[in-house]
């Protein structure tokens, strides 16, 4: 657990390995939850330093008070080898540290240029501030139109403004809080190669994850933290995949949804290959299907598939290729343009906004199993019986919560997952179609929804799963469609091939 | 649908919020209510004493005019709570569905309209009948009115607080066309309705006093609502629809657009029965200023309530107290009547800052990492 920097690795920039920052013995609490108990983290000039934990580990509450967001309750920062205070983000900034949250700050109705002048005094002349971006983000090898407005960007230029908004302050350390979750899987390497090159640049990257490969990939160090302590601070080089797992959940074995252990579901989840299984029926058949979007912009443009009993169908995409209106009338949640498609009455049906389309936040647990179904009821709401239900729920699916009758916005984003995967199998559906079910979840939460999917096949439903993560689509999946261009094309199982597949060089179109 | 932009409604999620209850909760709204009582009176005393009256003897009056005798509990306090009552109950089903209906006043302003031209063609037919038929008539009136700002939301995206505040001073200027040309009276020399013949008024609940039966209709009403949104599928469905209609869309398969517009019509009914049920029992004619803004007041009675159906009996009573008190206070310690209108939304204010200040706390208390 000693951070020894091997120096040869920085020749060529100077500052390599001088620590830029360095957070000695942080404690935090929030009233009766330790979230940071004697934390420490050590970044240096010139490189990529990989914070790691569980969702609550404390990684985001310890950037939070290196960018003064937070104040810590006892500990001490240093900047360059100087004690520091950080009262302010205003003052993180003029001390060169700039830090891109998960949730974007970005308003959406101004441009790029207006939006990285936010906060900045003096007059605004929209020319100069304009060639200012450009510059900024040219030197910094990010393509960006900074006349554009941030409403118009995808997911991954709203990042870029983001990064750029820090870069344009002159930061020396840039803290990224988990930013590859929000990204598609090649905006997502883009980046990942970004902040490598600014790091060589001679910046310093502090990189929040819970995605180990991403970590072990580009990281020169990587620091753990479990239950808001430092458990490990290595070079990156030293260090593997299995050893940072175990460092991130500990030693002990936690049960997993089903009443498996935690280490057997892991051990399901990393045994690619899944068990051969007993394919029933077709119950979801789509022929020659077509969807428009919202827009009334065609987006599916001719899907073909099937969907047996028992087992699990990946469909494997880029962002934006048709998957999200596919999934939604193959979960009957949707009109076609034209095309049949025979489908169960009732489907089951995870959308990947869980806080915008599968929960009332504000509404009891109940209230939010009772919303599944709720537009075929008829008459009085059986309360006592739904009582039942969500305390079954709760139950089976292991939902770590205050009471039944607390409000979802009060279950941490793994629980609240639960509860809606318990919702949507508890009737056991003959279909469930699932977006991206593992978004933004912890490792065990993520191990919980993948156990839960794969009993639910195991118990004869038909399951569809799209994942922009293609690495658990080929963990999950025992068919593989790749989706490109609104058509639909069955791939076999391997990386290569769907990966092909997915950008649109198969040879097979329909 | 979800055309319509739902930034507005955001900001009444956190009055939304209350539905469920546990004894920590009611003592917690026991506590607030108590508070903010304080705070209502220490600003009304603040602004006597600023405007220089004495306000010892203007409590008094408030108080007197509003509870000081039998009369004035039923002739003043309770026959105001009711148009209250009734406007209350339809803007807290409005916003439980999300739908900033800001019309009530419009709504109940055609419900008497029509309640008074109902009235003139019933008139051969039995009494009791005919009463049924102008009350319905204000109802239907009203939910029609409140159809044009629905289908202008769901067909065009058209902010309905624009078009119900609009369809307001529509409302207006009509009753000001018809009580001077169809409506008017047979003199033709008062801009006002000819007077409601005794036989068609509500029946007088208590000898002696101006308590007419619509108080009733109003607690059965409100009983009725609660137990509809609390019990019923329906109920429920309109709830979702308010708490987050893209989850009631996609988690629920519930019609959003079909609910919009059945809580938009049903709330327009219930403002329209304000309106009829005023007119049939107590102003007995139509004309200009039927409505002191009862329909305005009714947002205040439905936030303070927390959009709960039982909570607006009791805010509608407590406003028909204060605007009672209002008067007296005016006619016997000579205090602009104005002053209460202040309290009134010194209490709005405090409501809208403790909820604030409550659901800060407890994201303070939940931010962990």
């Amino acid at each position: 657990m000693v951070l020894s920097a091997p120096a040869d690795r920085f020749v060529n920039t100077p500052a390599a390995g001088d620590a830029v920052l360095s957070l000695e013995n942080i404690t935090r609490r929030f009233g009766s939850v330790l979230a940071l108990d004697d934390a420490s983290l050590l970044v240096r000039a010139g490189t990529v330093h990989a914070v790691l934990g569980e969702n609550g580990a404390g990684k985001t509450t310890l950037m939070r008070i290196a960018f003064g967001l937070l104040k810590p309750d006892a500990g001490t920062i240093r900047l360059r080898g100087q004690l520091r205070t950080i009262p302010s983000p205003a003052v993180a900034l003029s001390l060169g540290i700039g830090m891109v949250h998960q949730h974007f700050t970005l308003v959406p109705a101004m441009t790029v240029a207006e939006n990285v002048a936010l906060g900045r005094h003096g007059p605004y002349d929209p020319p100069a501030a304009s060639v200012r971006v450009q510059d900024v983000a040219s030197r910094a090898g990010l393509s960006l139109d900074p006349d554009a407005l941030v409403s118009a960007l995808s997911i991954g230029a709203q990042q870029r403004c983001e990064i750029v908004k820090a870069l344009a302050r002159d930061v020396q350390l840039l803290i990224l809080d988990e930013p590859t979750a929000v990204l598609a899987p090649s905006e997502a390497a883009e980046l990942l190669r970004w902040i490598r090159r600014f790091a060589d640049a001679g910046h310093a990257i502090v990189l929040i994850t819970h995605k180990l490969r991403d970590a072990l990939a580009i990281a020169d160090d990587i620091t753990v933290l479990r239950r808001g302590r430092t458990v490990l601070t290595a070079p990156a080089s030293t260090t593997t995949e299995s050893g940072l797992a175990t460092a991130m959940l500990g030693n002990q074995t936690v049960p997993a949804a089903n009443g498996a252990s935690f280490r057997s579901s892991v051990a399901t989840a990393q045994a690619v290959g899944s068990a051969t299984t007993t394919r029933g029926a077709p119950v979801l058949i789509a022929h020659d299907v077509h969807v428009a979007d919202g827009r009334g912009v065609e987006r599916v443009r001719g899907a073909t598939l099937r969907v047996h009993a028992g087992e699990i169908v990946g469909i494997a995409a880029v962002e934006g290729e048709g998957q999200h209106e596919l999934l939604r009338v193959l979960a009957g949640r949707g009109e076609l343009l034209s095309g049949t498609l025979k489908r169960p009455d009732v489907v089951g049906f995870v959308p990947e906004d869980r806080h915008r389309e599968a929960l009332l936040l504000d509404s009891s647990l109940i209230e939010n199993v009772a919303l599944r179904g709720a537009g075929a009821r008829r008459g009085r709401m059986p309360w006592d019986a739904l009582r039942d239900s969500t305390a079954s729920i709760v139950k089976t699916y292991n939902v770590l919560t205050s009471g039944m009758q607390s409000s979802a916005r009060t279950l941490s984003g793994g629980n609240q997952q639960k509860l809606i995967m318990g919702r949507e199998l508890e009737s056991a559906p003959s279909a469930l179609v699932v977006e991206n079910p593992t978004r933004g979840l912890d490792f065990r939460a993520t191990a919980a929804v993948r156990d839960s999917l794969r009993s639910a096949r195991d118990a004869g439903a038909a399951v569809v799963v799209y994942s922009s993560d293609l690495d658990e689509v080929l963990l999950l999946a025992d068919r593989i469609y790749a989706m490109h261009n609104g058509v639909v094309t069955e791939t076999p199982r391997d990386r290569e091939s769907v990966g092909r597949a997915m950008l649109g060089s198969a040879t097979t179109h329909e | 649908m979800m055309t319509a932009p739902s930034t507005p409604v955001d900001q009444i999620a956190i009055l939304r919020s209350g539905s469920s209850s546990t004894a920590a909760q009611a003592f917690a709204f026991a506590l607030r209510t108590t508070l903010l009582a304080g705070v209502a009176l220490a600003v009304l005393v603040l602004l006597l004493i600023a405007t220089g009256h004495d306000a010892g003897v203007a409590l008094t009056a408030l108080v007197r005019g509003a509870f000081g005798s039998w009369y004035a509990i039923t002739s003043a306090t309770l026959v105001r709570a009711v148009p209250l009552a009734f406007a209350g109950l339809a803007v807290a089903i409005a916003f439980r569905a999300g739908i900033l209906n800001i019309g009530a006043e419009g709504q109940l302003l055609m419900g008497a309209a029509i309640a008074a031209a109902m009235a003139s063609v019933v008139g051969s037919l039995p009494a009791p009948l005919a009463i049924v038929l102008i009350i319905l008539a204000g109802a239907a009136a009203g939910g029609a009115w409140a159809s044009i700002a629905a289908l202008l939301r769901q067909k065009f995206g058209v902010l309905e607080v624009i078009s119900t505040i609009m369809l307001n001073f529509l409302a207006q200027y009509l009753i000001g066309w018809l009580v001077r040309g169809p409506l008017q009276e047979p003199t033709r020399v008062n801009p006002q309705s000819a007077s409601l013949p005794d036989s068609l008024h509500l029946p007088v609940m208590i000898a002696g006093t101006r308590l007419h039966v619509g108080v009733l209709l109003a607690i059965v009403l409100a009983v009725g609502a609660w137990w509809w949104l609390k019990e019923t599928a329906g109920g429920f469905r309109l709830r979702a629809v308010g708490a987050n209609a893209a989850a009631a869309e996609t988690t629920g398969q519930i019609k959003v657009g079909r609910t919009e517009l059945l809580a938009f019509v049903a709330s327009g009914a219930l403002a329209g029965l304000a309106g009829s049920v005023e007119f049939t029992g107590v102003t007995y004619a139509l004309y200009d200023n039927f409505s002191p803004g009862y329909g305005f007041t009714a947002i205040a009675v439905a936030l303070l309530a927390r959009l709960n159906p039982i909570g607006v009996l009791a805010t509608a009573l407590l406003f028909g107290a204060l605007e009672a008190g209002a008067n007296a206070m005016q006619r016997d310690a000579g205090v602009p009547s104005v002053v209460v209108s202040v309290v009134e939304a010194t209490l709005i204010l405090s409501v809208v800052a403790a909820e604030r200040w409550q659901s800060r706390a407890v994201a303070r208390a939940e931010s962990g990492t």
